[in-house]
């Protein structure tokens, strides 16, 4: 990968980036890393009832004050992006007595293995290990348009800037660029892109993220431009020398610094079509029970690829839900549908993780860009259907330094507000960086020179209530 | 063949910009204009091409200076400037294009001579005068590019269209060297692609988009769209252009211009005065003292925005009593009703508007009540006098055709930002203000100077011949033009839509990508190879890096070996059944707009199994085909404008 060279040698320079890993950790971190120590993930689980009451808000601000810890635990990140909104009340937040109303026809609510926390009726497979992961009940922005709030869930930052920010994985793929040496890009998206923002931002087309395209869930994953349905390796060696042998630009102009770069990129690309890597995508090579594991449809296969990314080392790997849960109509039929698949997957998903050692190093989180309206809209045209939901949402948080068995903060009675500990994007975002050891006031490359950060750095009560130190 | 072509585009075009969105959404398919072009085309190919045109063949016409002419070890004009021997086949006795044709195959090409022209410079133009009086002292002796290079050049910057086999053949078989390019470029002018292309880059600069971060709804993004590409297509002169937008006043779903004001995140006065700047002076307002951009915003204090009972639609108006900032003071929109319906936000007053402005150049006005301050910003901007106005629309324009600014960036005109050739950018900025601000007139000035038509090959590799444009930049074709000449190619078509907002919205299939009015419209194609965001309106917004995902589809994607495989344009160049040195010329002609030289040809008959004597052999297949269709479209030559 020579053209992130450049970006390595950006991101090592602690001068340029204000990185310095091996700072020692204040007094309330060494208080908290030893009590978050000694009661690990069997301390949480005797604590019962407990769980349910939310940790005490943190005091420390995302993006300032706290410097990262110098034994980074999380390596590698899953996002799992529920775009278009997935319902919290049907799902991680659920309120059994809100009425017909709100819950309309589902009557049903799980129990879990950790005591008093409840979800909705299609997670079965979670309610068993509610022990792994994690929820935040009070996650807030209070917008409602889908670019915007995807924008701010996965930036922090508000839309509106003459510059749009990166993504959480566009800084991943910049600040891991030095110590991660596949071949493979550092930043993937399971299967289809979603739009700019989530995306790189003002980083520009390097930290773009890799989208797969193909189906996980079909017989070959075709990845798209590197797995091809069409064409063999001793017909690529032959179309490579073909090309090289014809290009009469590059003949007549292979000094220019312009043709340079693009042959540089074109090696890159054929290191990815001919090289090793690509045996990631090769989901055939899991057993048969596993992959029925984690169920074969897309979503399902999405989560096994994902695994496999993780152990080849890609440090930032989204899932962008197939099909996605903007459910203004038809709601509780598509919930139905895709909300056992999501509970099967990501059920898999973690308990895969776990068996093999790897959840202590690979954070997960899953949510959408905001909730959906707990009332249910009978009016036509939606007869029946859930509206975007901004002001309350949910997050499910797993590994990489995340403790599970916990409940962050509280919605409502009806899960229309905050009712406890609210936590904001920056927070979330905040926490993230902080278990992998990226430090959220580090500068960014600015294509105008002027000063910006990986998070906001003037974060007002209101925009920011800290880390989720009760989880970390 | 060529006018037919620009016709029935222009009949698409007609009808793409007089149909209103709806209709536009729910129309199927277009009729297939570029597949039935592409049989067309082949059909005509086949059977009007002269044998002697396909001089490459060794069979039709073998070139003796083959192994005479030593190969050039750098880039340089001399070997085609000699003339071409005689051949002893009797060509020098066939008609006048065909001579041209067989100097063209029969002088060994290097590398260079396929891009560059032996005629010297004249520099007789005062663009060229005053670009040689700066290059002469760094010591730099200039080419022109070849014809083949210019067509493809030509339509390429003129119109983002790849020209047809057949287009690409006539100009470089055309005979009247001295005015084939001249008249070439006034056809571009005149054609309607010129107008779509060129809506593309105002729909950057002026942030066309129905969604974030400008919202301007998808009807309006549309409407605001028509009204750029039929102001170009009438060559509306700028200053009208721009008073207009400055001016407007009405709803965003029936008039235009009025979404300029809307196209901006920040509607604040100074918000607006930001935009002004940047996109009318070339100037950012980052780089001003404060005081100057809180004085020319007053001219934008009373710029009302105020919801009706339609949904999404918006009214752009002057409102000097400032009735819009009074929460509840207006009728309100079923969609701000319950934004803004409710006692507690009543209470509010209306600001006081300031009494007076302050233009950019320091001078002062007192506004009166009965005149919109936009009109009184508008008559200071649109005149001859102004500093700025003239000179950064000139500076612009040179920085689209010759891809980088007299002052880089172009839209960063300030004192210590000087220009590279001051008296170049006031030859322009004179130019333009001359001609009215006819911005054919300006672009044909350009087009048809030496600078512009000076060969991609660099000179010399020190910034500063860049920057006095010594070559012709290599340019990534943008994500738009890149897709439409596959699909062009290859007779096939993308599917476009915009997710958000709800209904989704699709762009029938066969509309070229350029032609698409809405930056939130797009394709995973689009996305990939990037498209400006429509957020700042700076010139840098649109991203043109080569990144290895884009060779990873160029190289290895089933979207473009779908295209390739089962494209009919192509599938009607490689009809089994054609002769092999057909086939390889039309692919050449094709896709990189040029005749195969006598190597390339044996390259590519060795590739795909074609023996000595012209015809298939042994382990000739038909993927062998492709994959050259193939490996010319994955060429730096076919990527990048040079």
């Amino acid at each position: 990968m020579n053209s992130l060279d450049p970006l390595r040698q950006l991101a090592s320079d602690p001068n340029h980036l204000g990185l310095s890993l091996c700072r020692s950790m204040d007094r309330r971190g060494v208080l908290q890393a030893g009590l978050f120590g000694t009661l690990g993930m069997t301390g949480t689980a005797l604590l019962g009832k407990e769980t349910e009451k939310p940790a005490p808000p943190s005091t420390g601000k995302p993006g300032t004050s706290v410097a990262p810890r110098a034994n980074a635990k999380a390596r590698s990140v899953i996002q799992i992006f529920l775009w278009g909104g997935m319902s919290h009340s049907d799902t991680w937040d659920p309120k059994p007595d809100a009425g017909y109303d709100y819950n309309g026809p589902v009557k049903k609510f799980l129990s879990t293995n950790v005591p008093g926390i409840q979800l909705g009726e299609w997670f079965p497979n979670l309610a068993k290990q509610a022990d792994k992961y994690s929820l935040i009940r009070s996650m807030t922005h209070g917008n409602n348009g889908h670019e915007t709030a995807a924008y701010l869930v996965q930036t922090a930052h508000a839309p509106g800037d003459r510059l749009a920010y990166p993504s959480v994985g566009a800084i991943f793929a910049l600040m891991k660029a030095k110590e991660y040496k596949g071949s493979l890009p550092p930043y993937v998206v399971l299967t289809k892109p979603q739009g700019r923002f989530s995306e790189e931002g003002f980083l520009g087309a390097k930290l773009k993220p890799f989208a797969t395209g193909g189906d996980p869930n079909a017989s070959r994953f075709e990845v798209e431009g590197i797995v091809s349905r069409y064409v063999n390796d001793a017909r690529q060696e032959a179309r490579r020398d073909l090309v090289a042998n014809l290009d009469a630009l590059r003949k007549a102009a292979g000094d220019d610094p312009v043709i340079r770069a693009s042959e540089a990129a074109r090696t890159e690309a054929y290191e990815m079509i001919l090289g090793k890597g690509r045996e990631v995508f090769d989901l055939s090579k899991e057993k048969p029970e596993l992959r029925e594991r984690y169920g074969r449809h897309t979503f399902g296969q999405d989560c096994l690829a994902a695994r496999r990314m993780v152990e080849a080392g890609i440090p930032y790997i989204v899932i962008n839900y197939p099909g996605g849960w903007d459910t203004h109509s038809n709601h509780f039929q598509t919930m139905g549908r895709q909300a056992p698949e999501l509970d099967q997957g990501l059920a898999a998903l973690l308990a895969d993780l776990h068996d093999r050692g790897m959840l202590d190093t690979t954070l997960v989180w899953c949510c959408g860009e905001f909730g959906r309206g707990p009332k249910i809209d009978w009016q036509p045209p939606w007869n029946g259907g859930r509206n975007h939901h901004g002001k309350v949402f949910s997050v499910l948080v797993a590994g990489g330094g995340f403790k599970g068995g916990q409940v962050v903060g509280a919605s409502d009675a009806k899960a229309e507000e905050v009712a406890e500990r609210p936590v904001y994007p920056i927070d979330l975002l905040g926490s993230i960086y902080q278990l992998a050891g990226i430090e959220g006031k580090a500068p960014l490359p600015h294509p105008m020179g002027l000063e910006a950060h990986i998070l906001p750095q003037d974060a007002k009560p209101g925009e920011s209530a800290g880390l989720l130190t009760e989880i970390m | 063949m060529k006018w037919e072509r620009i016709s029935s585009k222009r009949q698409n075009v007609r009808w793409f910009i007089s149909f209103p969105r709806e209709t536009e959404l729910h129309r199927t398919s277009l009729p297939g204009i570029i597949p039935s072009l592409g049989i067309l085309l082949a059909a005509a190919l086949q059977c009007s091409l002269p044998e002697t045109l396909l001089a490459e063949d060794p069979a039709a016409s073998p070139p003796p200076l083959a192994a005479s002419t030593p190969p050039s070890a750098k880039p340089s004009p001399a070997p085609a400037k000699q003339k071409p021997k005689p051949n002893g086949t009797g060509i020098g006795k066939q008609k006048q294009a065909v001579k041209e044709t067989a100097a063209i195959a029969t002088t060994r090409p290097t590398p260079a001579s396929l891009f560059e022209s032996p005629t010297p410079l004249k520099t007789q133009s005062t663009i060229d005068r005053l670009v040689m009086e700066r290059l002469r002292p760094l010591g730099v002796r200039p080419t022109l590019c070849s014809d083949a290079v210019f067509v493809r050049r030509a339509y390429l910057d003129a119109t983002g269209v790849l020209p047809t086999a057949a287009e690409a053949k006539a100009f470089i078989n055309d005979p009247d060297t001295d005015t084939k390019r001249k008249r070439l470029i006034d056809r571009l002018l005149a054609s309607d692609d010129f107008a779509i292309y060129w809506g593309m880059k105002w729909g950057d600069l002026l942030r066309i988009k129905a969604e974030f971060p400008v919202n301007l709804w998808p009807n309006a993004a549309q409407l605001y769209h028509r009204w750029v590409v039929s102001s170009l297509q009438e060559n509306k002169p700028y200053d009208q252009f721009v008073r207009e937008m400055l001016t407007a006043s009405g709803s965003n779903f029936r008039v235009g211009p009025v979404n300029f004001y809307r196209a901006m995140s920040d509607r604040s006065p100074e918000g607006i005065a930001s935009i002004v700047a940047l996109t009318f002076l070339g100037m950012r307002t980052e780089s001003w003292p404060a005081e100057r951009l809180a004085g020319m915003s007053g001219f934008f204090a009373q710029v009302g925005y105020k919801p009706t009972s339609e949904w999404k639609e918006e009214y752009v108006f002057w409102d000097p009593a400032g009735t819009h900032t009074i929460a509840g003071s207006l009728a309100p929109g079923r969609a701000k009703i319950e934004e803004i319906g409710t006692a507690a936000t009543d209470t509010a007053e209306a600001k006081p508007f300031p009494s007076s402005a302050v233009f950019p150049d320091g001078t002062k006005v007192a506004l009166s009540p009965d005149r919109d301050p936009r009109e009184v910003f508008a008559d200071w901007l649109l005149t001859a006098e102004n500093p700025w106005f003239a000179r950064s629309l000139s500076n612009r324009v040179w920085s689209w055709l010759l891809g980088r600014g007299i002052v880089h960036e172009a839209d960063d005109l300030r004192p210590d930002n000087p220009p590279s050739n001051p008296e170049l950018l006031a030859y322009l900025e004179r130019e333009f203000v001359v001609s009215k601000y006819n911005l054919h007139h300006l672009f044909r000035l350009i087009l048809n100077s030496e600078t512009y038509q000076f060969s991609s090959l660099a000179k010399s590799s020190k910034p500063e011949v860049a920057a006095q444009f010594g070559s012709y930049p290599l340019r990534r074709l943008e994500a738009e033009v890149l897709i439409d000449a596959i699909n062009g190619i290859t007779g096939t078509s993308e599917l476009y839509t915009s997710p958000i907002p709800e209904p989704f919205t699709y762009i029938p299939q066969g509309q070229p990508s350029i032609a698409i009015g809405d930056g939130s419209i797009t394709s995973p194609f689009l996305a990939l190879f990037g498209r400006s965001a429509r957020a700042t309106g700076t010139e840098d917004e649109r991203p043109n890096q080569v990144v290895s995902a884009q060779w990873l589809h160029l190289l290895n994607s089933s979207h473009i070996q779908e295209k390739l495989e089962k494209g009919p344009a192509l599938k009607a160049i490689l009809q089994p059944k054609r002769p092999p040195r057909e086939k390889i010329t039309d692919l050449y002609l094709t896709i990189l707009s040029r005749y195969p030289t006598p190597e390339e040809a044996a390259r590519a008959r060795e590739y795909c199994g074609v023996g000595s004597d012209g015809k298939p052999g042994k382990g000739a297949r038909t993927e062998h085909w492709g994959d050259l269709a193939w490996a010319l479209l994955n060429s730096n030559e076919f990527l990048f404008r040079h």
